[in-house]
């Protein structure tokens, strides 16, 4: 690898300092004068028709400044009272029926939060319930009740172009991918496996809950702050809701206090616009955390998987994914497309058939969660090779090994695959666990054993990011994106990067944080995109600084700027500092004047082949892929069911590292935070009503679970287009740490778990079945 | 009911009104502004809210504050001098135990007294101590290695 300054160092957080004071900023912390406080009062119904609100009471509270309803909002000039990324079908306030338990149905906003959750009580709403849709299969059969009567397109992104409207029927989405002929494939198998697997809704549950302030500066312009990871998106969305122009908005983003997918696309953002709107006064509105599971989940999937083997080949594989995208679309239609299309996995089948159906029910909207709904489909197909190599007595390892993509074949898609390093990622993953030497056999009641997966997910393409780098004649530089600093790092990445490209050092760069009046677009921070998108585009934008810098150099000293390098604070020959100058002289010979500024703007924007909408077939169907592998070896407690993490080794093929230490963090903390959505994180619903909605009844990973040994492992297969060879990592550690626990769990016990959470009760209840049909033959 | 108190906040008096209501975590915050003490589940069981009350930490969101009146508090903003940080907190940026970092307060504050309590904690009683203290970016590997880091500046 070339010989970087700064990139590959693993370089101190550039908001560290702040962030260990506790002193950054946050929605939470800014006030203005006069500020109201928001309280919303949600449906107790499922699925139900509003036939009365009665608000004069509650108007009457001193204090309250407005009382608002989904009727009122649809009465004000210019607004469309729905908003949404794929459709738009979900309320501001609910309009005539409420699609959820948890709807919001009626906003008030007062001077403080009490007075407002006090003006609540003495709101009075009558429904006439209607049949709820709430199980996923049932809702995508004809004959369901519907949740949407029509289905809208939002037409805000061009990878979901292909939405359709109308379509009387819960599956608002359909990806479909036909590649051979899997029926044949089946027919004349020597074995076909058959299976289903669960995963179950769950919370994102980043420590700040969502939280968002809008009020009309003195030029009346609409200013919102906003714990959001889609600025551009944000402020789109205001625009196109309330019809106002795009430049009367401004949207800005601090420090996010964790974000996981919970932060993306308009949230808070158009009730607390409207509601500014109405009142002219600054309005701030922070979830709690019981209303924070109301308003966006982790898609509950269910995946039926079929697979073929002849002679030992895997021939063809059917998968059938089913996703419970709630009342809301929200960014489903997106997952079921981009997740949908690596259901069959990272391996060489020549026959595969995909559905993937995006599914409307009456439970709380899901949306993207860390890994975008890969580590769902992962679940499904990385078990099922497991049970199919076992089955047919073939090493796990060696099996996946056999079948997994080489460099430049094709996927399921028919897309060659580039810089894929799934087998080197297997390869680390399974030496770093010893695979290939057994478990100890303990005397007694706990079995121990090893599993491993590996899975790969495709980066979100199209996208795009644009950036601006302004460097100062103090050869100190300002960079301007809207990539959003939630906690992954993205500062720092883009710090080291600019620092590379202009020869300077990486306290010497600045990243502006996100601010619609002055970043540019940028489609969205997730999908570990960042390194990869706004990485280039900041490198991009900064050489374009360095072009011009080096212009007036070669001019002055009467060489080819070509032969031109920023290193080391200075503009010189190659390979001949001396023959050269500062950066500040730099610019003192081009503006004879002090103060100034030169600056570069790019966009990143790679693109797509789109997929053939009934084969799912495309050239080039993703920018670059993410390949993940995890070992683990457990204990089982066949007493209580009870799991323990032996070892745990999270490996990622991140291309080339821009900061080594942060990657394995990315690495290992998605991977942990996974463990708690393997081994307990479930969201339950009894009739559509979500029964451990509070952080008292819903457990999430914390000290205790982190596993008794533990690595996180980087494999660097650069990507060729990628900033200085760089992919992303943001999602690789979730991708494949279910499958990898449930196949150790086989290894040790010989029962396997097909519904996630894995239980205590659930392993128990396997036991106890497997127990009862060996006695039975 | 309204009533006047008296709290002891990082290293100052304070006399002021409050309503029976408020919750440690709403003085701290709405009253006297010290951001680094933040809201995350309302009910106890997060410890981003985390602050030391004579010196043991309580979660500030579950504790109203007429309880406590003539008692001492410690946010973060008492911890660090200046711009010089608390040798915890030195640990902290060192070891990367922060990504969004909204947890770091709570942990800061509760490793403190964790330190001062059992100087030289086993792996076992760091992971034990610090289980009511939620970081969902899950960074614990790096926390664990923050408060050993940090154990041993504290006792150099």
């Amino acid at each position: 690898m070339a010989n970087f300054a700064v990139v590959g160092q693993s370089v101190y957080r550039k908001d560290a300092h702040q962030k260990v004071t506790g002193q950054v900023l946050h929605v939470g912390n800014i006030e203005m004068p006069g500020m109201l406080h928001v309280a919303v009062l949600r449906s107790p119904y499922a699925h139900a028709r509003i036939t009365r609100i009665e608000k004069s009471k509650a108007e009457k509270i001193p204090g309250v400044a407005v009382v608002l309803t989904g009727a009122e909002v649809a009465k004000m000039p210019g607004v469309d009272p729905h908003f949404g990324p794929a459709f738009r079908d979900q309320p501001i306030l609910a309009v005539e029926k409420v699609c959820y338990s948890g709807d919001p149905v009626v906003a008030v906003a007062a001077v403080d939060r009490r007075t407002a959750e006090d003006a609540l009580q003495l709101v009075e709403v009558d429904y006439e319930p209607l049949p709820a849709v709430l199980d996923v299969l049932a809702a995508a059969k004809p004959d369901s009740p519907l949740v949407h009567e029509i289905h809208r397109p939002a037409k805000a992104f061009a990878d979901l172009a292909h939405v359709k409207a109308g379509q009387k029927s819960n599956i608002c989405y359909q990806f479909k991918l036909r590649l051979g002929d899997v029926n044949k494939a089946f027919a004349e198998a020597d074995r076909v496996f058959e299976d289903t697997f669960s995963s179950p809704p769950a919370q994102h549950m980043p420590l700040e809950p969502h939280v968002t302030l809008v009020y009309l500066d003195e030029a009346q312009r609409i200013n919102i702050w906003t714990a959001s990871q889609t600025p551009s998106y944000v402020r789109t969305e205001i625009s196109n809701t309330f019809g106002i122009p795009m430049n009367r908005i401004r949207v800005r983003i601090p420090y996010l206090g964790g974000g996981y997918g919970a932060k993306l696309y308009a949230k808070l953002e158009p009730l607390v616009t409207a509601l500014a709107l109405i009142t002219k006064k600054p309005v701030r509105y922070a979830l709690t955390r019981e209303e924070e599971f109301l308003t966006i989940t982790k898609h509950k999937v269910i995946a039926k998987i079929k697979t073929s083997i002849k002679n030992g080949e895997i021939t063809g594989r059917k998968c059938e994914v089913y996703w419970d995208t709630g009342a809301y679309a929200e960014i489903g239609p997106r997952i079921v497309h981009k997740s949908g299309y690596t259901s069959a996995g990272p391996y060489r089948i020549p026959n595969v058939w995909i559905d993937s159906y995006c599914v409307y029910t009456n439970h709380v909207p899901a949306g993207a969660f860390r890994g975008f709904g890969v580590p769902q489909v992962i679940w499904a197909y990385d078990s099922q090779t497991d049970m199919i190599a076992r089955a047919i007595g073939a090493d796990p390892v060696e099996f996946r090994m056999r079948f997994a993509l080489n460099e430049g074949e094709a996927f399921a898609t028919g897309t060659p695959v580039k810089s894929f390093g799934v087998k080197q990622a297997l390869e680390e993953a399974a030496n770093a666990v010893e695979f290939s030497k057994p478990s100890e056999k303990l005397a007694g009641t706990k079995l121990r054993g090893k599993g491993v997966a590996c899975g790969v997910k495709a980066v979100l393409t199209p996208s795009i990011s644009g950036a601006i780098v302004m460097m100062n004649d103090d050869g100190t530089v300002n960079v301007l994106s809207s990539t959003v600093e939630m906690g992954q790092g993205s500062e720092t990445m883009m710090g080291q990067i600019v620092a590379e490209e202009l020869g300077v050092s990486f306290d010497q760069v600045h990243i502006v944080q996100p601010d619609t009046d002055i970043t540019p677009y940028d489609t969205i921070t997730a999908g570990s995109r960042s390194t990869y998108h706004m990485g280039n585009a900041v490198r991009m934008a900064a050489g374009k600084v360095k072009t011009v810098l080096c212009e007036a150099v070669g001019k002055k000293l009467e060489v080819n700027p070509d032969d031109l390098v920023a290193q080391n604070g200075r503009i010189h020959v190659r390979g001949n500092e001396a023959r050269g100058m500062s950066i500040s002289d730099a610019f003192l010979i081009k503006f004879g004047s002090a103060g100034t500024t030169i600056t570069g703007e790019a966009i990143c924007q790679p693109e797509a082949v789109p997929m053939d909408p009934e084969t799912g077939q495309s050239e080039k169907c993703t920018e670059f892929w993410f390949p993940s592998a995890t070992s683990v070896e457990v204990e089982v407690d066949t007493e209580t069911g009870k799991i323990r993490l032996l070892q745990f080794y999270s490996v990622g093929d991140t291309g080339t590292a821009i900061n080594p230490r942060h990657c394995e963090q990315q690495l290992l903390g998605s991977a942990i935070t996974h463990l708690g959505l393997t081994l307990f994180e479930e969201m339950i619903f009894e009739e559509g009503q979500l029964v451990n909605g509070s952080l008292l009844d819903y457990q999430v990973a914390s000290f205790k679970d982190l596993p008794d040994s533990f690595r996180p492992i980087i494999v660097e297969v650069p990507h060729e287009t990628g900033p200085f060879g760089a992919k992303g990592v943001g999602e690789t550690g979730t991708l494949t740490v279910s499958a990898a626990i449930a196949n150790a769990i086989h290894d040790a016990t010989g029962v396997r778990i097909r519904d996630l959470p894995i239980t205590p009760e659930r392993v128990l209840r396997a036991l106890a079945e497997k127990d009862a049909a060996a006695v039975k033959d | 009911m309204k009533r006047d108190i008296t709290l002891r906040i990082n290293q100052r008096d304070e006399n002021f009104t409050i309503d029976d209501a408020d919750t440690l975590l709403e003085v701290l915050r709405d009253r006297f502004k010290y951001w680094s003490v933040r809201e995350g589940c309302g009910v106890g069981a997060c410890g981003t809210c985390t602050v030391l009350l004579d010196g043991q930490p309580v979660s500030s969101c579950f504790l109203l504050a007429a309880r406590i009146a003539g008692h001492e508090i410690t946010t973060l903003e008492g911890l660090s001098e200046g711009e010089t940080l608390h040798p915890i907190q030195q640990a902290w940026v060192e070891e990367r135990a922060l990504q969004c970092a909204y947890c770091t307060p709570g942990f800061v504050l509760s490793v403190k007294a964790l330190l001062e309590e059992n100087p030289n904690p086993s792996d076992d009683e760091i992971r034990e101590y610090l289980a009511g203290n939620l970081c969902r970016c899950a960074g614990y590997a790096d926390i664990l290695r923050a408060v050993r880091a940090a154990d041993k500046k504290l006792r150099a």
